[in-house]
């Protein structure tokens, strides 16, 4: 089954890239040190490559949420609210449980269902919640002498400065769980292969 | 009274010099253009800045009764606005120069007039006890210019008494302190004329060298060179143990931190310098926060943690995994 169109395939591969690069970047810069010489000589560059990449992701995350407006992309991340948390319940015990004894998926992926309950709400808080957060707060990071910073004072900064960090991580922490959870299908390889060919290797 | 102390103890002079590249570099961090000051030796030093505030100087020789003219040496043009705005500005030229300055021609002896050095008037007074003097002597003794002096480097190189003022002490703006004070480093470390009289290293390009700091132009703008490259003595204001840049701050954390240590100089006001307590406080630096990323050690402990702990899950559900397959 067809799942992925051309635009929703190229936005998350550039996407991917641009994640990883700012991932593999921030870690060097927040790990950086005196104990770990190999990071401090790395962290200009670092410094460098993450702001480039910030910068296009900005651009690429503005024509996400375009995207997904103009082409109804955004219907899949409709959450049921009425059953959400059972849903979401019930996905979960799939996952810690219900996988290891072959059971079925509760929420199988369909053409108008692509993705399970756990999926929506993760996505629609990384997506519309923790990305434009991180977006914001690394361009102030960018241009440390905001006017928000003289009005509000240093404390904002700190503020900022933090938030930052703990969105980068837990966006990190996502992206380990996203690959790793997408080795659950008919195949290992059946969603990575999706992602790239657009096309679904049928029920579980 | 210093004065007269030192004409009595110092019968020699030192010829009047100044190098005009550190004024007009210096001018252009003052941040004010009119000078209100008057000195009350101002019409005495007027016969000196006639010519030596002039790249050319023209005067009448007593001898013969000719106008004569000539280029005056750089360094030994003085800016007048300049020395009107420094430290010695209420000075008059003949407290530090010999009166015989006084005869055009300046007589041939007078060129090997000996300087004062800052020790030489501010040691071992009580009036300037509260500037250290004798600690900032030991500091720069340690420091790498102090090996520079064979060379002829002496206090005069950053702290050209003709025109140096303190800014750090009394300026509230930490900008026109960080520009005032990097304005010295870089009239030697940016200029390569001044820098080979001293050293025999290729002058390296600054912005090359610190091309792995980020931000590059705002650290400029934001510390002194000295935060990173000197090392500051327990009582004195500013470091005047500059260290090799082998050994310079690399750590960002020495300033991006709840205790800003290396940047402790620059950050500590004037009412805390004149306390008697050391002047490197740790508890006084608490809580104060740079502009720009910190590093929290707690983040970074609990963050490996936390994907230490997911590895670990998504390992064992792996395992599972594969043995229920």
């Amino acid at each position: 089954m067809y799942l992925y169109p051309v635009w929703v395939r190229l936005w998350h591969l550039l996407n991917a890239i641009l994640i990883v690069i700012l991932i593999v970047t921030g870690a060097v810069m927040q790990y950086a040190g005196s104990e770990n010489p190999l990071l401090m000589a790395a962290f200009a560059g670092a410094s460098r490559w993450h702001i480039i990449a910030a910068i296009i992701l900005t651009i690429s995350y503005l024509g996400f949420v375009i995207g997904n407006a103009v082409s109804g992309n955004c219907t899949y991340y409709r959450i049921n609210e009425k059953n959400l948390f059972s849903d979401m319940g019930k996905q979960l015990k799939y996952f810690l449980w219900g996988i290891f004894r072959h059971e079925k998926q509760p929420f199988p992926v369909t053409v108008d269902n692509k993705f399970n309950p756990l999926q929506k709400v993760t996505y629609l808080l990384i997506m519309y919640f923790a990305l434009p957060l991180l977006i914001i707060s690394g361009l102030v990071l960018m241009i440390p002498d905001m006017t928000l910073i003289k009005l509000f004072g240093q404390g904002t900064y700190i503020v900022i400065d933090v938030l930052h960090i703990i969105l980068g991580l837990l966006i990190s922490l996502f992206l380990i769980i996203h690959i790793y959870s997408c080795t659950i299908g008919p195949k290992p390889t059946s969603l990575f292969r999706g992602i790239i060919t657009g096309f679904y290797g049928g029920d579980e | 009274m210093i004065l007269l102390k030192l004409r009595s103890l110092l019968p020699v002079f030192f010829l009047l010099s100044v190098s005009s590249s550190y004024g007009s570099v210096k001018e252009n961090v003052l941040l004010q253009d009119t000078i209100s000051y008057v000195s009350p030796f101002a019409e005495t030093n007027k016969g000196c800045f006639k010519c030596h505030s002039l790249k050319r100087f023209e005067y009448t020789d007593e001898v013969s009764g000719r106008q004569k003219r000539g280029l005056m040496l750089p360094r030994m043009i003085l800016g007048k606005q300049q020395f009107y705005k420094s430290n010695h500005k209420s000075f008059s030229c003949t407290d530090c120069h010999s009166h015989d300055f006084a005869i055009y021609p300046h007589p041939e002896e007078l060129k090997s007039e000996l300087h004062f050095y800052c020790l030489d008037c501010h040691g071992g007074d009580p009036a300037y006890a509260k500037f250290k003097f004798e600690e900032i002597e030991y500091e720069y003794r340690k420091s790498v210019h102090y090996g520079l002096e064979e060379k002829g480097f002496t206090c005069w190189n950053c702290h050209d008494p003709h025109s140096y003022r303190i800014v750090a002490r009394n300026s509230k703006s930490l900008t026109e302190i960080v520009a005032y004070d990097n304005s010295i480093c870089m009239n030697c470390h940016s200029n390569k004329k001044t820098f080979e009289l001293f050293s025999d290293h290729n002058m390296v390009n600054f912005k090359r060298i610190h091309k792995w700091l980020p931000r590059q132009k705002v650290h400029f703008k934001s510390v002194r060179c000295i935060e990173c490259h000197g090392t500051l003595g327990k009582n004195i204001l500013v470091p005047h143990y500059i260290v090799s840049s082998d050994n310079a701050v690399r750590e960002c954390m020495e300033c991006h931190s709840d205790k800003p240590v290396a940047m402790s100089s620059l950050l500590r006001n004037n009412s805390n310098f004149e306390s008697a307590e050391p002047l490197i406080d740790e508890a006084g630096l608490s809580g104060i926060k740079i502009i720009g990323p910190n590093r929290y050690r707690l983040i970074d402990d609990l963050s490996l943690k936390i994907f230490t702990a997911l590895l670990a899950i998504i390992g064992i559900h792996i395992l599972i995994r594969i043995i229920k397959k």
